[in-house]
């Protein structure tokens, strides 16, 4: 009796092929390939149980308000950023090549210290550099929160110039949070992630918005528990700041 | 938007077309959750999957006069994705970056102070061994295996139809999916029967 191959197998665990009917039978008075397909079974159940991280039911909405100043084209509100992806990419390409030519020259130009002493690498003089900028970039992100959570209730507000900076800290934003998920940062990442919606909603948004705007967004903010996530992140990352190792050649404050 | 959600891919596709982003909303709605799990396990990294996904509707959008109404529009989307998902892998390996696998993303974080945002307390249900094995597998597939292997398995689309989101024949869809097995099964096989 000729035994059933590991193709027939693979097949016949998807339910594919018109083999089935015979590869059921074989399996019925075969004991050895009974057990060769439990082994299959076994391992293929254990693939099936690789988790995928959970999306939330609202996932869909928030991919929809992330997506949508991006669509502007047609519907309207927004520019045309059909060639988004690219020029994202190059983007952030060029802020990664940035970061390590300044980290390259930072390390150059550093005096070498003496044997003996802690001195960062050019690894640690990058994500010196980095960690500048993210905390900047969620300082100055803090600043146009508060100012939605601390308007006056009831009154409209008018945010043009708030407007305007968010604009900037959108991009900011974006390649950011791909630097920290590309380096493992992932909670940075993730606060960053949460904070573009925000952003995104305040830079497409009117100059001037009414007491309801104005509440909606307060609600969000507070309700997601951004405004506190975007300053512990602030200043864990300062920690983080404080704690790398001075470059080579200065010393520990 | 509740009567918007009751509509079919179809007339939401055709409405869309007509310039009703309220149309494009539903279709972005109803398949984020999926296609986020696709890149997911493509490319085993969350920020990318996030990004595979967002990159996915931008372009269907700018694709969606050239959707044929006969086809699915979920199968469309999956094959932009699945694209996507392996334009990015394929970006990654050219600037060399070492990538962890999808197991390992709770790699030492310094920023321990924030509750992590994706807590999956499934992982704990399977040892923590097996899981990192599955994903170092499935990282050391090649683009063809892992996306046939995750469309077959993950998402239970039928070898016809993976060859033809990959643009390929029908068997060489299949013979990707029997090498992907064959790989997990020579990885695992051990360390199953051990646990079992």
């Amino acid at each position: 009796m000729n035994h059933l191959t590991e193709e027939q197998f693979v097949l016949y665990y998807y339910g594919e092929g018109d083999g089935s009917p015979a590869v059921r039978a074989h399996l019925d008075c075969c004991e050895s390939c009974r057990a060769a397909y439990a082994n299959l079974q076994r391992v293929l159940n254990v693939v099936d149980s690789a988790a995928v991280p959970e999306r939330g039911a609202n996932y869909g909405a928030q991919v929809w308000n992330r997506l949508q100043p991006s669509l502007g084209t047609k519907w309207g509100r927004h520019l045309d950023l059909s060639s988004w992806w690219p020029i994202r990419h190059w983007a952030a390409s060029a802020l990664v090549a940035t970061l390590i030519i300044a980290a390259f020259l930072a390390g150059r130009n550093y005096p070498k210290a003496p044997s003996g002493a802690p001195t960062a690498t050019a690894s640690q003089v990058r994500e010196r550099i980095l960690l500048v900028a993210v905390g900047d970039h969620l300082e100055r992100s803090q600043t146009v929160l508060l100012e939605v959570v601390n308007a006056q209730p009831g009154q409209p507000l008018d945010v043009a110039s708030e407007r305007e900076r968010a604009g900037d800290l959108v991009a900011d934003n974006r390649l950011y949070r791909q630097t920290a998920a590309r380096t493992g940062d992932t909670r940075v990442a993730s606060v960053l992630d949460d904070l573009e919606p925000v952003l995104l909603e305040i830079a497409h948004g009117p100059d001037r918005l009414t007491p309801e705007e104005v509440e909606s967004l307060r609600q969000r903010i507070e309700g997601d528990g951004i405004l506190f996530k975007v300053r512990v992140a602030g200043s864990t990352v300062r920690h983080r700041q404080d704690k790398a190792p001075p470059p080579a050649g200065q010393k520990s404050l | 938007m509740n009567s918007l959600m009751e509509l079919s891919d179809s007339v939401a596709v055709e409405q869309a077309r007509a310039g009703d982003p309220g149309a494009f909303r539903v279709l972005v709605e109803r398949h984020s959750r999926n296609l986020f799990r696709l890149a997911y396990r493509m490319t085993g990294h969350q920020q990318d999957a996030e990004d595979v996904v967002q990159e996915t509707f931008l372009r269907a959008f700018r694709q969606l006069s050239k959707f044929d109404d006969r086809a699915s529009f979920g199968t469309w989307l999956y094959r932009i994705a699945a694209n996507c998902s392996l334009d990015l892998i394929r970006s990654r390996k050219r600037r060399g970056a070492q990538t962890e696998p999808a197991g390992a993303e709770g790699a030492p974080d310094p920023m321990q102070s924030l509750p992590d945002p994706s807590p999956a307390p499934d992982r704990l249900a399977m040892s923590g061994e097996i899981e990192h094995e599955v994903a170092t597998v499935l990282a050391g597939l090649s683009d063809m295996e892992r996306t046939a292997f995750v469309l077959r398995h993950y998402e239970g689309m039928c070898i016809d139809d993976i060859g033809r989101t990959l643009g390929v024949q029908p068997n060489a869809a299949k013979h990707s999916i029997f090498r992907a097995v064959q790989k997990l099964r020579r990885a695992l096989e051990p360390l199953v029967s051990t646990a079992s």
